[in-house]
């Protein structure tokens, strides 16, 4: 039970030729190599497989790949131009929001969702928007500290 | 618990709500519709359930829209909102008309999963998954929503409280679809809220869910219609009509309030499980439900 379908990721369309009970994580990390996203609880409770879908924060645990096709999917190696990091990446590792780094992937792109949205947000409402996403190293407050450097950031008032 | 990759099945991709279910027509009970996906897949990763079909109702655009409905149509005589069931959780949140003119249901879509769940998850497949914990229904039972069915034969429309049946059934058949949930418009002197007990602050299933509906008269002191619904303290989501009889008609007073919330407390009929005893769940209700009507009068009245 294979389908025709062609996925656009990061800007360039993939066609491809897969089972239809494969999720949008097992594609993107087993087909196309894409394995920054990562797949933890695989039952959307972690937070590690975000991607973005039409700019939505997405499980991509939770999707068929064949469901993602004609969207717009963005995932963590998106985000770099070439070998200049994206201010969130940046500010994560200034801020050292990484220690094992398995949410880092996940949280960048809650965190660039959120940004889009709410460019000046308060500590608690970045709080809020990423609770979808677990992590057991930092304590969170690195993060939070990480994704509001980066919003400055991008206001350009870093 | 390991969380295996997904079964096999057949995949199906119609383009209308006819066609959806005459595919599902043809599999006769082997086919189940997938729209937002979060509990349905997660039910098959877990082998829960393997349906052979999965009918994708995600390319049925028509379904994935609220709409205000305008005053002095015949057939929309009353106003209030309509919700394509496709309609997924961050849409409510994101949407005015429901944060201002229909509070409850925006209470409860914002403290719903997370925000990676919500852009997925649609307010139909929350209905229809009709787990006792659905934080759609206890709102939209409090509002007084009714329902859109649709099935080869046409199309009926049912008040919510006749859709549920007890955990995860519903008097929906094989081959019909939930198309929409339609609201009746609250006026000024109407409000209401959703309050939920959990154990941390996102991603957690209600321990406890009170939504409470006013209307109050014009001089905002005497309450003349009220509906209490409860989530997660019953085989469904129930209305507490005996409660709900405590208010309406009268002057609201500190008693009156309190009163209401203690047959809220004693009308509910939870379980002890892992995440709660049947006792404190009780104790609970009565504290969400007089809360939330203080915060329901202080909504209308401010």
């Amino acid at each position: 039970m294979k389908r025709d379908i062609t996925l656009k990721v990061n800007g360039i369309k993939y066609n491809l030729n897969i089972e239809t009970h494969r999720t949008l994580v097992e594609v993107l990390r087993e087909t196309l190599g894409l394995t920054g996203t990562k797949k933890s609880c695989n039952e959307g409770e972690c937070g590690t497989c975000t991607v973005l879908i039409d700019n939505k924060p997405a499980a991509s645990c939770l999707v068929l790949a064949v469901e993602a096709q004609g969207r717009e999917i963005i995932t963590i190696e998106g985000l770099a131009e070439g070998t200049k990091l994206h201010p969130l990446q940046e500010a994560f590792v200034k801020h050292m929001a990484i220690q094992c780094g398995f949410c880092t992937p996940g949280m960048v792109m809650a965190a660039k969702a959120f940004l889009d949205e709410n460019p000046s947000p308060t500590a608690a409402e970045i709080r809020k928007a990423i609770s979808g996403n677990l992590c057991r190293c930092t304590g969170y407050q690195q993060i939070v500290d990480a994704v509001m450097a980066a919003s400055a950031a991008l206001r350009g008032e870093a | 618990m390991f969380i295996r990759r997904l079964p096999k099945f057949e995949y199906h991709t119609p383009s209308t709500v006819r066609e959806a279910i005459a595919i599902a027509g043809k599999h006769n009970g082997d086919a189940k519709f997938i729209a937002g996906g979060t509990d349905l897949l997660l039910a098959m990763k877990k082998r829960e359930i393997m349906p052979a079909h999965l009918v994708s109702l995600n390319g049925i655009g028509e379904l994935r829209y609220l709409t205000v409905l305008a005053n002095g149509k015949p057939s929309e005589e009353a106003g209030g909102l309509k919700i394509g069931a496709l309609t997924t959780l961050a849409q409510l949140l994101a949407s005015d008309a429901v944060k201002k003119d229909y509070a409850p249901l925006w209470d409860a879509v914002d403290v719903m999963a997370s925000a990676q769940i919500r852009s997925l998850a649609t307010i139909g497949g929350n209905l229809c998954s009709a787990v006792p914990s659905a934080d759609t229904a206890p709102p939209l039972l409090a509002m007084d929503a009714s329902i859109e069915i649709v099935n080869h034969s046409g199309k009926r429309t049912i008040p919510l409280n006749e859709f549920f049946n007890g955990p995860r059934q519903t008097t929906l058949g094989h081959k019909e679809i939930l198309t929409h949930i339609l609201i009746p418009k609250m006026d000024s002197s109407s409000g209401g809220c959703y309050l939920k007990l959990m154990r941390r602050n996102a991603m957690d299933l209600a321990l406890v869910a009170v939504a409470v509906c006013l209307k109050l008269d014009e001089t905002k002191k005497v309450c003349k219609e009220a509906r209490i619904a409860l989530g997660a303290v019953a085989p469904t989501p129930i209305r507490v009509p005996e409660a709900e009889a405590m208010l309406a008609g009268k002057k609201i007073d500190e008693m009156q309030i309190t009163e209401a919330a203690k047959i809220a407390g004693m009308q509910c009929h939870p379980i002890s499980d892992i995440r709660a005893t049947l006792e404190y769940r009780c104790s609970m209700v009565e504290v969400l439900t007089k809360r939330a009507i203080e915060r329901t009068l202080q909504r209308i009245q401010a």
